[in-house]
């Protein structure tokens, strides 16, 4: 339960966040955290990917595109509910994960990060040929998904992404103490023992890529949404990277990692950069201290030392 | 509880009304980009932007003026995360920014959103000149295609038959062809996007070198113009054929482009020589104070920055957004660039020019207008919008 | 399409190909010998670049200026050596990347606060500086040729020195189990600070002879550095030769990509179609070229001998 604790307090905080912005920041904080619980749920579903099954996908950032782009042409088009909308980005993300994932997880260690790189890459330059839909210059939204009426609330989309949130998270937990997750843990190890005790350890893997591919579309669609805005950038190898720091930076496979290095992603890189414009020379070495003096990442620093 | 909370609020800012009357303080954000090479053209606007105000006292409309900087990386999250910050934290009265469509379109609806001015000092994309423009928009440069119009205009008054054609891949560039297009209606020799950043021109200009046109149509901003500019001079072409160019040949990549640029044209809406006072003493000002040559992304936010000072003296103040439209309408102020009005869509009406690189006694270089080509040009998307 | 038009676009090829096999030299050993992910590796390209114009605008001498520049870039990269890397080595490849990237955003920004955000260039040195006539309308600038000269040159003096002494020997060993030579009572630390340094010289040294032809701006080396990864992974980590082979062959597609793809599709798609679809099927052709050669060869064309992935 300790390990859990850090991302319970943060639920509290950010559940209490509407409110407490009415005496701070207001709806610009909102926004901002809403980008960051966003984040968190990409940075999950990367997490399952790299701290329950050891592969490090470089082009996971892909599937925010897919999500995002499915909202942005779905809506352009006319087509504003939101369950029809996430039906068709859980169908494509399925579809390209189940494409992509059976080529790379042929593959492991660094090919295994360059490969999914090409694939993040080739849909990336798909995005910024789609002239009708804005190209390079991304698409602006008119409206939001029509959410029966959720959106229209006050604060109500922030409450849906924060329900997400916390139902992803709930998800990924138990699934990494299943059966299923320890599988994955196992083969993380050694694979090749698992292999011959009878796992087929690609059938996991290629599930779990698939789990992790369709929760970071709905990130993307999410994304759409409440930036009113997507751009092929979203599935550029940048922030590919970036989801990885973010990983990284909160702690791999820890229970509480993703969502502190999302908030602390998000929350750093906007205070910085509001103190200078030059805020990279105090960010760039503030992760190297961070790598060097906590290792395991943020979420490390409030678990008790092992013995 | 959504009425409820709009009841409150309408409540609270009644109980405030009084002081915003009374506000004296006008908040003006500005976004650009300063980071990175495309960093030279959110410089220049910053400069521009500054220079005015100090010029009036620190003051717009008379009233004292904050004004917040911001950058936007060129990132679109960034750019609206920043747009955020102003319009929803500082509660600016006006944002002036972009540089870049890309941006425009990442600010555009959060600024519009939340009921403030939305300036763009460069930025002029068609997506919001036809029936996505607002009532609170205005673009103090130019529609994006016109000056790829212009110069599909000067190719056919100079009876060029054969234009080569070269644009990065993007939605600009796209754009751009699309816009010489429109006034050119002789032989295309070729049409060749190139990557965006493209940094090796060798094959492109060899293509060039094969096709034997009469004249070379290129929009290569930042960084892809010096590079162009620098390996087109290498292989011998720039003295067998015309050079029509938009935002590849400016005050922001001269520097970098020294000699190699000297005699290409460009064309646009201004040059630091224009023919009248107050342009001889802004660019004058200008040079004393930040050490080197403006170009239209300067003149633009200084005017950007006079419009804004216009209209709020003509509506008193900031307190009535009607009456500070209007006053922004009217555009009453003098011009860098001598004339100038908006259209119903708030895009400018103005004159264009063909330029040509000049090097300049004391050994800088800049553009220098040649002749006008348009007189009160507008642009073709303002049929469309219901303003 | 002519036959000069062909011509140029091999040379073109074979020149952006020396650059990402002097960049992506450094970066196979670095990461065959140390198991080191090191994302700073383009930066040190773009610290090249940067140090010869400064040193040129000082001393006015090209040589001297690329000499002064890599003398400077091996400082840099043995002080990073000592303040960062050092204590990553045993790390996590994760962690590595972490700190690297930090290492990239401070070193791009220093770069921009230092000298600006504006592209800067710079002019060969002047007897190479000239352009030789190709045909009728066309010149070709000499510096390229000497650049793909350059790199050849060092390609094969770099293979001398790995195949033929005794430094190259322990990291060939060190490639293939570094912890047998350092049993062995080699000086491990100091190997890898040579190896270290050596690699980020060579980008240095890449960014010292692109400056002329390029133009030299913040985050110029970012773009490059994932390239490099897609040469090092085609070629097989830690393998100079299949660096070289794969740097080539990268260079090659890349170019007569960009200017073949969309003419191919002309023939048999409208023309707005394939300027739609041409351009960005170019931008992909590396990384096709990459998942397929990693599909049917997931250790690289030329996997370093004995060493297990």
């Amino acid at each position: 339960m300790r390990a859990a604790a850090p991302a319970l307090v943060a639920f509290m905080f950010l559940a209490a966040m509407p409110l407490l912005a009415e005496f701070w920041g207001g709806s610009y904080v909102t926004g901002l955290i809403m980008r960051a619980m966003i984040l968190a749920i990409a940075a999950l579903s990367l997490d399952l990917l790299i701290g329950t099954c050891g592969l490090v996908s470089f082009g996971h950032a892909a599937f925010l595109g897919i999500g995002a782009y499915t909202a942005g042409i779905a809506i352009t088009e006319g087509t504003t509910d939101l369950a029809t909308i996430l039906g068709i980005t859980i169908g494509i993300s399925v579809l390209f994960a189940l494409v992509t994932g059976a080529i790379s997880l042929r593959t492991h260690g660094v090919t295994f990060i360059m490969i999914t790189l090409a694939f993040g890459q080739m849909l990336f330059f798909t995005f910024s040929a789609l002239s009708e839909y804005g190209g390079d210059d991304g698409l602006t939204l008119w409206e939001r998904a029509y959410a029966y009426g959720l959106f229209e609330f006050e604060h109500g989309l922030f409450y849906t992404i924060f329900g997400l949130l916390v139902a992803i998270w709930l998800l990924l937990d138990r699934l990494r103490q299943s059966r299923f997750g320890r599988v994955l843990l196992a083969a993380k190890e050694n694979s090749t023992r698992m292999e011959t005790l009878g796992y087929g350890v690609f059938g996991y893997r290629l599930t779990a890529y698939v789990i992790a591919g369709v929760i970071a579309g709905i990130a993307g669609a999410l994304t759409a949404n409440e930036a009113e805005f997507v751009s092929p950038a979203l599935s550029a190898w940048q922030r590919s990277g970036d989801l990885i720091i973010v990983v990284v930076l909160g702690g791999v496979g820890r229970r509480s990692g993703p969502v502190l290095g999302a908030l602390a992603f998000v929350v750093l890189e906007e205070g910085l950069s509001s103190l200078t414009h030059d805020w990279r020379l105090i960010f760039g070495p503030l992760l190297i201290f961070i790598v060097l003096f906590a290792k395991g990442g943020l979420a490390s620093l409030f678990e008790r030392r092992q013995a | 509880m959504k009425n409820l909370v709009s009841v409150a609020a309408v409540a609270l800012s009644l109980a405030a009304a009084p002081v915003a009357l009374a506000k004296d303080t006008l908040k003006v954000g500005m976004i650009v980009t300063l980071s990175g090479p495309p960093g030279a053209l959110g410089n220049q606007a910053r400069d521009g932007f500054q220079l005015a105000l100090e010029e009036m006292g620190g003051k717009l409309g008379g009233m004292e003026t904050e004004f917040i900087l911001e950058d936007d990386e060129l990132k679109a999250d960034v750019a609206q995360s920043k747009a955020r910050s102003l319009v929803e934290r500082e509660e600016v009265d006006f944002v002036v920014g972009t540089i870049f469509s890309n941006m425009l379109a990442a600010i555009y609806k959060p600024v519009i959103q939340s009921g403030a001015f939305l300036i763009s000092p460069n930025a002029g994309p068609s997506t919001f000149a036809g029936k996505n423009c607002h009532e609170n928009f205005f673009v103090t440069s130019y529609q994006n295609n016109q000056n790829f119009e212009v110069l599909g205009k000067i190719a056919t008054d100079k009876e060029y038959r054969k234009v080569f054609m070269l644009a990065p891949n993007y939605q600009a560039g796209k754009d751009a062809m699309a816009g010489f297009k429109q006034n050119y209606k002789g032989e295309i020799a070729d049409e060749i996007f190139t990557p965006l950043g493209h940094k090796d021109f060798s094959a492109e200009i060899a293509r060039i070198a094969d096709a034997e046109a009469d004249a070379l149509f290129i929009f290569m901003p930042g960084g892809m113009g010096v590079r162009f500019v620098k390996q087109f001079r290498a292989s011998g072409l720039a003295d067998k054929m015309a050079f029509l160019s938009a935002f590849t040949v400016d005050e922001t990549t001269l520097p970098a482009q020294k000699d190699d640029a000297v005699g290409m044209n460009g064309a646009t809406n201004w040059a630091p020589d224009l023919d009248n006072e107050q342009t001889a003493a802004f660019t004058a000002a200008f040079e004393e104070k930040y050490g080197y040559i403006p170009g239209g992304y300067a003149m633009q936010a200084y005017d950007s920055a006079k419009l804004i000072d216009s209209a709020v003296t003509k509506a008193g103040g900031v307190g009535d957004k009607d009456a500070v439209r209007a006053a922004l309408e009217a555009a009453d102020f003098t011009s860098l660039r001598g004339d100038f009005s908006f259209n119903n869509n708030h895009y400018p009406v103005q004159d264009f020019y063909l330029l040509e690189v000049v090097k300049r006694d004391d050994g800088k270089y800049h553009t220098s207008i040649v002749e006008k080509v348009f007189d009160d040009y507008a642009d073709s998307y303002a049929d469309a919008c219901k303003l | 399409m002519s036959s000069t038009l062909l011509l140029i676009q091999l040379l073109n090829g074979i020149q952006l190909g020396v650059l990402l096999f002097l960049i992506a030299a450094g970066l196979t050993l670095v990461f065959g010998v140390m198991g080191f992910i090191n994302l700073a590796h383009g930066v040190q390209y773009m610290i090249g670049a940067y140090l010869t114009v400064w040193f040129y605008g000082m001393t006015g001498h090209f040589g001297a200026a690329l000499l002064l520049a890599l003398l400077a870039a091996l400082a840099l990269a043995l002080f990073l050596e000592f303040a960062v890397f050092r204590h990553l080595y045993d790390r996590d490849h994760l962690d590595q990347v972490l700190a690297t990237f930090g290492v990239i955003l401070f070193l791009n920004q220093a770069v921009k606060v230092i000298w600006g955000p504006t592209p800067l260039v710079i002019s060969p040195p002047e007897f190479l500086a000239g352009t030789f006539r190709l045909t009728e309308n066309l010149n070709y600038s000499i510096w390229r040729i000497a650049i793909i000269m350059i790199g050849f040159t060092v390609a094969g003096l770099l293979w001398f020195l790995v195949t033929k002494t005794r430094i190259g020997m322990l990291v060939r060993a060190g490639a293939t189990n570094a912890g047998m030579v350092g049993a062995l009572g080699v000086n491990i630390r100091r190997l890898f600070m040579i190896v270290f340094g050596f690699g980020a010289m060579l980008a240095g040294f890449a960014g010292s002879i692109a400056a002329p032809i390029y133009s030299v701006e913040p985050g110029m080396g970012d773009g490059l550095l994932i390239t490099a990864f897609v040469v090092i992974v085609i070629g097989g980590i830690g393998s100079i030769r299949g660096t070289f082979i794969a740097a080539l062959l990268v260079g090659l597609v890349d170019t007569l990509g960009r200017s073949t793809i969309t003419d191919i599709l002309k023939l048999f798609l409208e023309p707005s179609a394939a300027n739609q679809i041409g351009p960005a099927l170019a931008s992909m052709a590396i990384y096709i070229l990459m998942a397929a050669v990693l599909f049917f060869r997931p250790e690289g064309l030329f996997p370093a001998q004995g060493r297990r992935a």
